[in-house]
């Protein structure tokens, strides 16, 4: 249960490996030690950070999870949620893709729809499904600024989490009265092992401050936010230029 | 059992549900229930996340609360079923609240053995929180008051349990939250009363020191004791507080017009707070200023002061549903007690909260006798501090380490009122928690009754 001063008990991480996932565990066992589900493949690195957390005063299980695998989802809730009541998931998996190659190869346009649009959604309805029985909890949905308005520049990328965002602002409402609550969030680019490879772009972020407007958001019984915060004000203005000026813009 | 059973599927919606501080409110299915068969169907019924039993609601925290769960709404059951005024034990129904209880049995001389500090809980709420009053150094918790009770277990067979009868399960359900059962009947045995006057000491105390001077040196003279503690004020005024300790008057220590009628008793809420009070309007400022008038208005010293019931042991029950004045973010109550020899921790608590900025608004110190053998059971020989805090940011981090301190002293929160202590501190508090388990495992092997508050602590 999240208790009367919002401390969390039990939090599960999907794509328990990502940037995001690890930073928003560290960041709520700053404040207290508290039991954290690893859902993600069975992997080294899933291994090391199940260890890390450990260390942090974590009590940590991990469960098996994988996104291209369309039978996954109902097997890792119905695990994750065995040893008691979930509390917060975070639904923190997903690929950016290689833009270039998105633009011409169907395949690899479907394969990326799996996994951050078809995949997510199937998660976000077990998840729901067994939160509504449990009567709380609170679903985060990792999506991004990407998703607000495509870009020609990755707007494959961008078509994905557009779909999950309205996927799960549309989850939330449906919510409404069931004591489960939804929030999505919305980072601008994120400095991570999914962007290593990239040049920053304006007003990019850390996981860190992802995982602060994370653990914010959750305990201020928010619906949405932007990281940074100032992202709302410029995607905003950026909704509503106007295509013509849009598609020059260099972003 | 009863003729206005509940029609069969009558009431399936989820309603959000909290406890007195107004916090984490989950919804359940609330049945009301008249008898046993009522409760029984509701059994049969399940449904996957378990059944508790909740009375007036109270109880501070989630205690009474069970998320996506059934949840039983026992206040209809409030019937008195036996009076046998020699002894003065009385059987009633578990809902039956100790306000109906005053309200029927003053008159005739009998007051509720333990009363806490409002008289709107229920007589099955009081056993399963084992509650205790003004009067636990002498006479211990509502529970030690109680031969014994019905209680409806998850096989829907009814066992009259009591401190001779299995009590292993009885001192299991005493404090147990409601947790191995449902208490549909008790026992209580009322305390004689030749009038309902309080005849009250008071004593305004610079410090703490002196305040527990007094209370060690002269408690015992006095069947009902507790301070209000002043939790703002720092340095040399730490603790100054207002004591007031007293017993019911003798008959022939009334005034001469009040003989004629010494038990007359009225006791109704008169004004009700509306639900429109601001967030953080119980700042800092606000309190300290309620707490400078309090303790100046209060007098040095005075005795043999007469005092209604409700003025003496409810003043707050003057107002009904006060806690709205925390506003909608609602407020904690944290109770713990330290045992004896352990004064230096109570000092160090009580610095970390003066000098938090955390307004207490009510903070009351009293000095616990012996504890009884309830598993869960709060009270241990000691210095129990209870205070209000609104929810305020920072609120976690600074009870997080009151905990630490309270652990390490020897001591405990009390499960009525906490609604945030992590999991691994509480079972350091408890050290007869794995008996209790094994009474749960033993009454109600698949988990049944259950509670947002057993969830949060696996209790």
């Amino acid at each position: 249960m999240i208790d009367a001063l919002g401390s969390v008990g039990s939090l599960l991480l999907v794509g328990g490996t990502s940037d995001i996932a690890v930073a928003t565990a560290r960041r709520y066992l700053r404040e207290r030690p508290l039991r954290i589900l690893l859902a993600a493949r069975d992997t080294p690195r899933r291994a090391a950070v199940a260890e890390e957390l450990r260390a942090a005063g974590a009590t940590v299980e991990t469960v098996d999870f994988d996104a291209d695998d369309p039978t996954s989802p109902a097997r890792m809730v119905a695990g994750a949620t065995a040893g008691g009541d979930i509390d917060v998931a975070v639904v923190a998996f997903g690929q950016l893709g290689d833009a270039e190659r998105l633009r011409t190869d169907a395949a690899a346009v479907a394969d990326l729809a799996r996994v951050n649009y078809v995949a997510p959604t199937v998660v976000g309805t077990e998840l729901a499904n067994r939160m509504r029985a449990q009567g709380h909890g609170v679903i985060v949905a990792l999506s991004s600024v990407a998703g607000e308005r495509a870009r020609a520049s990755n707007f494959v990328y961008g078509s994905t989490k557009a779909g999950l965002d309205a996927f799960y602002s549309g989850l939330a409402d449906s919510l409404v009265g069931t004591g489960v609550s939804v929030l999505v969030v919305r980072p601008g680019f994120v400095r991570s092992k999914m962007t290593g490879h990239l040049p920053d772009a304006p007003l990019a972020t850390t996981p860190d401050a992802v995982a602060e407007a994370i653990v914010t958001g959750v305990r201020k019984g928010r619906h949405t936010v932007w990281v940074p915060g100032a992202m709302r004000w410029v995607m905003s203005g950026l909704r509503h230029t106007p295509r013509a000026l849009f598609r020059r813009l260099p972003v | 059992m009863s003729d206005d059973a509940i029609p069969a599927g009558a009431v399936t919606t989820r309603v959000p549900l909290t406890g007195w501080g107004r916090t984490a409110a989950t919804p359940a299915v609330l049945t009301p229930v008249a008898g046993e068969d009522d409760v029984r169907r509701v059994l049969a019924a399940g449904g996957g996340r378990g059944v508790l039993a909740r009375g007036l609601a109270r109880s501070y925290n989630d205690a009474a609360q069970n998320a996506g769960g059934q949840v039983l709404d026992m206040t209809r059951a409030d019937r008195v079923l036996d009076v046998d005024l020699a002894t003065g034990e009385v059987v009633v129904e578990a809902g039956i609240s100790l306000d109906r209880l005053m309200n029927l049995f003053v008159p005739m001389g009998l007051f509720v053995p333990v009363t806490p500090g409002t008289r709107y809980v229920t007589v099955g709420g009081a056993i399963a929180c084992d509650i205790h009053g003004k009067n636990h150094h002498i006479a211990g918790t509502f529970s030690q008051h109680v031969p014994w009770i019905d209680l409806l277990t998850a096989d829907g067979q009814v066992r009259r349990v009591g401190p001779e009868q299995d009590p292993e399960l009885f001192w299991a359900t005493a404090g147990g939250m409601g947790l191995t059962g449902v208490i549909v009947r008790a026992c209580v045995r009322m305390k004689p009363i030749e009038s309902s006057q309080i005849l009250v000491d008071t004593d305004r105390t610079p410090d703490l020191d002196s305040l527990m001077t007094l209370l060690t040196g002269t408690d015992d003279r006095y069947d009902y004791s507790v301070a209000w503690i002043d939790c703002v004020a720092r340095g040399a005024r730490m603790g100054r507080s207002v004591l007031t300790r007293g017993r019911f008057a003798r008959r022939d220590e009334l005034p001469v017009r009040k003989r004629a009628d010494p038990l007359s008793y009225s006791g109704s809420v008169r004004i009700s707070a509306p639900d429109l009070f601001p967030p953080g309007l119980l700042n800092s400022a606000t309190v300290a200023a309620f707490n400078e008038v309090w303790y100046r208005k209060s007098p040095r010293r005075k005795r043999d002061q007469l005092q209604s019931i409700g003025t003496f042991f409810h003043p707050l029950d003057g107002v009904g549903r006060w806690n709205r004045i925390y506003g909608p973010r609602g407020f904690v109550q944290y109770q713990f007690v330290v045992p004896f020899g352990q004064e230096e921790a109570l000092r160090q608590a009580m610095v970390r909260i003066s000098s938090s900025g955390h307004a207490s608004f009510l903070a009351v110190l009293k000095r616990f006798g012996e504890g009884n053998p309830g598993m869960l059971s709060f009270p241990m020989p000691g210095w129990t501090l209870a205070l209000d805090i609104p929810v305020v940011p920072g609120l976690a981090a600074l009870l997080d380490g009151l905990d630490e301190i309270v652990v390490a002293a020897g001591g405990r929160v009390y499960l009525a009122k906490d609604p945030r202590v992590r999991p691994e501190l509480f079972e350091r508090m408890y050290p007869q928690l794995a008996d209790f388990r094994a009474v749960r495992a033993r009454v109600d092997p698949d988990g049944l009754f259950t509670s947002d508050l057993a969830r949060r602590l696996s209790l």
